[in-house]
């Protein structure tokens, strides 16, 4: 009988679960991770001699249900076009009659992997401001991705940052509602350009979307919207929240929804009751708890109505300009206003204090 | 005489039948000779976890290890030891190793009063490979940790074993290579290799080399998932091996 090495078992094991290629242009490298669904491997194609990554179905899938809902997701993400949410190349069957689709394979972090407590705030907070960004174009088109959270936003090498795996994404219906429509709002001009925009006082035109499949509760419990863990109809702000969440991590190296690095409980969960970061760390800024907390409100209508708002916050915290999640007091305004424009005050009292010296050698 | 099911040529064919079983289930079986075939099955792929488990957890040098190994494959057969088991309470492999655990903690006391081995019948086991295996399994020390890796060795070595001779029987020796070659070869010295190096080393299209590859990966899958199945008891604890042993989600 052959030896195995631990090496071997590792690749055989491996093995086991590979996908049959047969008759596409994809050679198999090695399996990079386990999904819901399906599997992602890195792939070689060798058409374009370049690595891609590669999702297939893995789970048994006798009704047809699943590989509808992957070739869904590929479609729904095919249609993203954005430099911060990853790109699909290519979508088939293989010859077992499974779904596959090929997207860039992005080398580099997962936000969870790349926060460390020494990475300066403003640096993870522009990093954040991108992924908002990818999330409000994700809305423009329509679509939730629903399981927002650090391992599924990929730091690349160039620091390039890309929403990953839209797997129980939902493409949404948006309809106009004439009693929250306004003809000068953001949505109409956009819907006029074909495309829909949710959010702000056009929110309630997003038809809501069931959370469940087959009677499962969708998302990742330390990250859930609390509407998600209770199984309600989802919209584009159960997004907010996974925003929001993500936003949580990095202040405090934890998931809102954990305790002891397991997810809290249940009960919990569907309250949508976090422990506020600065509990974790007293030097966090408050106002960056306020746009913290007030992405992760229990209740959507008291959550920023649009990634856009919480874009807008999180650009006027790093710009030192009032933020809407906070009323500061005037101390705190002219601390902001000072530490703002530091330099110019230093020019002013440096030149009063010239003055000051001139006067008094005047007057010796 | 128990034979080694896994060794050499013909490995695991003559124990079973091709599709396989549940060789657990046929231990029960009223007729004997389906009674020894089950236990040879299942001997053949838990032969050596039990001998390095003897050699690793229970700290015994090698002829102590043997003569335990022996004495207990010898015990289940006799003994009827695998009658009490109920697939609804646990695993065949934790009801097993729970035996196994009793079978020495009894030998032990045994020991000061009958000298075991002697005028016995001895299993067919190469314990010499197994004891140049061991090294491979040294800095375990988990026992249930340890005695799944053994018993995921000894299932993936017992199918490839088979995959070789299959395709050697069958005039496939080709496909071997190339299996040999990409997915075990190359997983050990790390060596990057692409199907197209494949295919000018073995001077075949790089078509053929995935068609080849993707046939030797489905028949290995399917030998083990026959193994496997053989060491179940029952639909619902083979699919839970198949997720927790090897890994993966689907059969």
């Amino acid at each position: 009988m052959s030896a195995l090495s631990d090496d071997h078992l590792g690749s055989l094991r491996g093995l086991l679960d590979y996908p049959d290629l047969t008759g596409t242009r994809y050679e198999i490298r090695r399996k990079l991770a386990v999904g819901g669904m399906g599997s992602v491997y890195l792939a070689h194609d060798r058409a374009l001699d370049r690595n891609v990554a590669l999702k297939v179905l893995t789970i048994p899938d006798l009704s047809g249900e699943r590989a509808a809902r992957m070739m869904r997701e590929a479609h729904v993400v095919a249609r993203l076009e954005h430099p911060g949410i990853v790109p699909i190349h290519d979508v088939g069957r293989l010859s077992d009659g499974r779904v596959y689709y090929t997207m860039k394979y992005v080398e580099g972090a997962t936000l969870e992997q790349f926060r460390q407590p020494e990475t300066p705030l403003p640096d993870l907070l522009r990093l954040f401001q991108r992924v908002c960004e990818a999330v409000e174009f994700a809305h423009s088109r329509g679509v939730i991705h629903r399981d927002l959270k650090p391992a599924n936003i990929m730091v690349g090498p160039f620091g390039e940052v890309l929403v990953m795996d839209w797997g129980i994404a939902l493409a949404a219906t948006l309809t106009r509602d004439p009693a929250t429509t306004t003809p000068d709002s953001r949505s109409e001009r956009a819907s006029e350009a074909g495309h829909p925009v949710p959010g702000g006082e056009s929110a309630g035109s997003y038809v809501p979307t069931p959370n469940t499949a087959a009677g499962t509760i969708l998302g990742t419990p330390a990250y859930m919207s609390p509407e998600q863990a209770r199984g309600e109809t989802v919209d584009h702000r159960c997004d907010i929240h996974g925003l929001g969440a993500i936003l949580y991590f990095l202040l405090t190296g934890r998931a809102p929804f954990e305790v002891f690095d397991s997810p809290a409980s249940p009960d919990r969960i569907r309250k949508g009751e976090v422990t506020p970061p600065r509990t974790h760390d007293r030097r966090i800024p408050r106002r960056l708890e306020a746009i913290c907390l007030k992405a992760i409100a229990p209740s959507p209508d008291d959550r920023y109505q649009s990634a856009r708002h919480f874009t807008d916050d999180i650009v006027a915290y790093l710009d030192g300009l009032p933020v809407s999640a906070y009323r500061e007091t005037p101390w705190e305004v002219a601390l902001r206003w000072f530490s703002r424009n530091r330099f110019i005050v230093f020019i002013v009292v440096a030149y009063m204090v010239v003055r000051f010296l001139l006067l008094l050698w005047r007057g010796i | 005489m128990i034979r080694d099911t896994t060794a050499g040529a013909g490995a695991g064919r003559s124990a079973f039948p091709p599709t396989r079983q549940s060789a657990i289930i046929a231990l029960r079986s009223g007729s004997d000779p389906e009674r020894r075939r089950a236990l040879d099955t299942l001997t053949g792929i838990y032969w050596k976890p039990v001998y390095k488990y003897i050699r690793l957890h229970w700290h015994r040098d090698s002829d102590a290890a043997q003569d335990l190994t022996q004495s207990f494959f010898l015990a289940v057969l006799e003994r009827d030891f695998f009658q009490d088991y109920d697939p609804s309470r646990a695993r065949f492999r934790t009801f097993l190793r729970t035996c196994l655990d009793r079978f020495i903690m009894n030998e032990d006391r045994a020991a000061g009063r009958q000298k075991r081995g002697g005028d016995h019948e001895r299993v067919s086991l190469d314990f010499g490979q197994a004891e140049s295996e061991i090294h491979l399994t040294v800095g375990e020390d988990e026992p249930d940790r340890l005695f799944e890796l053994e018993f995921v060795r000894s299932l993936l070595s017992g199918a490839v074993d088979t995959l070789r001779q299959e395709y050697h029987t069958g005039g496939k020796q080709r496909h071997f290579d190339l299996f040999e070659r990409y997915d075990l070869d190359r997983a050990d010295s790390g060596e990057k290799l692409s199907y197209g190096d494949l295919a000018g080393e073995f001077g075949l299209t790089i078509e053929t080399v995935t068609n080849h590859l993707a046939a030797a990966r489905r028949d290995f899958r399917r030998i083990v998932l026959d193994r496997l199945r053989a060491m179940t008891a029952s639909e619902e604890e083979f699919r839970e091996e198949i997720r927790t042993v090897l890994g993966i989600d689907a059969a």
